[in-house]
């Protein structure tokens, strides 16, 4: 087993002519001779190869994330209602969380196959602890005076649920979407070993190569940023009273 | 349908790839198979499996030791003195966005391939959420508590250790689990990096084939599920009897 151990890095490297940089591999060569961190003049010429899987890597989040989203907060409606429904639901998506998904992935195999759908399955089944976690606090955390003062005037449960509860647990929702899409960013790394693209597969292609590495690690570190800066913002604008209770 | 061994049949395989089978994977688990790539050598079977799950047990243990190594002190410390939040908050966050098939692959392109390698890199992955739970468990613990503690004549020492630290176990213990999981899902992909972990039968799946890529899915799921349990366990041993009182 050793000597597969060994043959392994090389054999990834061996594979860059087959794939991503099929003609620009000879390019990399003069720079790694170097065996510098990283080559400015490369990256500038190659940077338009990763607009493609950054693309990828995108769009797999944001299907991902959605549909843990639509799911979760589903669940977190019926175990607010159903208080029996928490301890199965809590127990079942720390399942799911806990399963790699780079194991989540192939344990699909047999099912939905190579392919978007196999890694969309195995993303969003993480973020649903996440999610349902933070929304079920936010819930438990709406003081119980405000539930009765909308009682008082005369808001029907329903009513008291879509104005008044989840409003107040948007900030704890927002944080557990957060958490939920960088982590998500951060594994969709790996969704292209069941064929669903993204910023992993430039980064395995050419597994040996540095620059390479840091520009599509960098770009996956800056969607995970960028993603998080959008939510908080859509959180401001989503609950302006908490600007106006913090001047 | 996976045991092709002629060139006639591993490209009809080509034509038409074989989707792996539960049933084909619980015997590449038990029964060592032909592999397609390899000619006369076999893979899989009892043995290889146990030797790749110890292998990744073990740099999933070493990580582990060396991240609650570097991060307990610092998040103990930071908590009880209650400086520091911006690092010790935001290191939790930034943590989360670290790919970790980057991590892996710069810490092999950088510094080289190898256990200690792999060991540094799947450490650095588990100190973000216990450096950030143990900060967290520590600053929340009741003032009251601690000037009593302080009150009682403990030394700052005695007050982290005999207080603070039994109060802040169920915050920490969910730090440690979460970096667990994470770690022991991207020993996964160590391969890569040259320590040979249950990942390798669903990386290298030219040589192990599908049913051997689902094995390894299934494994790698089992390993993760029982370390949490094993976890979750100690959580419930570590902490004091009076908190579970309170809780209930």
């Amino acid at each position: 087993m050793s000597a597969a151990a060994a043959a392994l890095p090389l054999a990834a490297a061996g594979e860059v002519g087959e794939g991503f940089f099929r003609e620009r591999s000879a390019d990399t060569r003069p720079c790694q001779a170097t065996d510098a961190l990283f080559c400015f003049g490369w990256a500038r010429d190659n940077i338009g190869e990763y607009v493609t899987p950054a693309i990828e890597h995108v769009e797999l989040v944001a299907i991902s994330v959605v549909v843990g989203f639509a799911i979760a907060f589903a669940l977190s409606l019926l175990a607010h209602r159903n208080a029996w429904l928490r301890p199965p639901l809590l127990g079942a998506t720390g399942v799911l969380y806990t399963i790699p998904s780079i194991a989540f992935f192939f344990l699909l195999l047999p099912i939905t196959g190579f392919g978007r759908d196999s890694a969309v399955i195995a993303l969003s089944a993480y973020t649903l602890q996440i999610i349902y976690r933070n929304t079920m606090t936010g819930l438990a955390n709406v003081s119980p005076s405000v539930k009765d003062a909308a009682r008082g005037m005369g808001l029907t449960e329903r009513q008291i649920l879509w104005r008044v509860e989840l409003p107040l647990a948007t900030p704890e929702i927002v944080a557990g979407l957060r958490i939920a899409t960088v982590s998500t960013v951060a594994l969709a790394t790996l969704a292209f070993f069941i064929g669903a693209g993204g910023l992993g597969e430039p980064i395995y292609e050419f597994i040996t190569f540095k620059t390479n590495i840091i520009i599509a690690g960098g770009l996956a570190m800056a969607i995970a940023v960028a993603f998080d800066a959008i939510l908080l913002l859509a959180q401001r604008r989503a609950t302006p009273w908490r600007r106006a209770a913090a001047q | 349908m996976a045991e092709g061994g002629g060139a006639v049949s591993a490209a009809l395989a080509l034509a038409a790839p074989p989707l792996a089978s539960f049933q084909g994977a619980v015997e590449f688990i038990f029964t060592p198979q032909s592999s397609s790539v390899t000619g006369g050598k076999t893979v899989g079977g009892l043995e290889q499996v146990v030797e790749l799950t110890l292998t990744q047990l073990e740099v999933t243990f070493l990580a582990l030791a060396l991240a609650l190594a570097v991060a307990l002190p610092i998040g103990l410390y930071l908590g009880h003195r209650g400086t520091g939040e911006l690092l010790a908050v935001g290191l939790g966050n930034a943590g989360r966005a670290i790919p970790e098939l980057a991590l892996i692959a710069f810490m092999a392109a950088a510094i080289g391939v190898g256990l200690l390698n792999v060991t540094i890199a799947l450490a650095i992955l588990g100190i973000p959420p216990i450096l950030t739970n143990a900060f967290v468990g520590v600053r929340q613990v009741d003032r009251a508590s601690v000037d009593a503690a302080r009150g009682m004549g403990m030394s700052e020492l005695e007050v982290l250790r005999k207080v603070e630290l039994p109060l802040a176990v169920p915050t920490l213990m969910t730090g440690v689990r979460g970096a667990t999981i994470n770690i022991v899902a991207t020993a996964t992909i160590a391969p890569l990096a040259g320590v040979l972990t249950l990942g390798d039968f669903i990386i290298n799946r030219n040589v192990y084939g599908d049913d051997g890529v689902l094995a390894g899915a299934i494994l790698v799921a089992l390993l993760a599920l029982a370390l949490e349990l094993s976890l979750a366990g100690l959580q419930r041993a570590l902490t004091s009897k009076g908190l579970k009182v309170s809780i209930a």
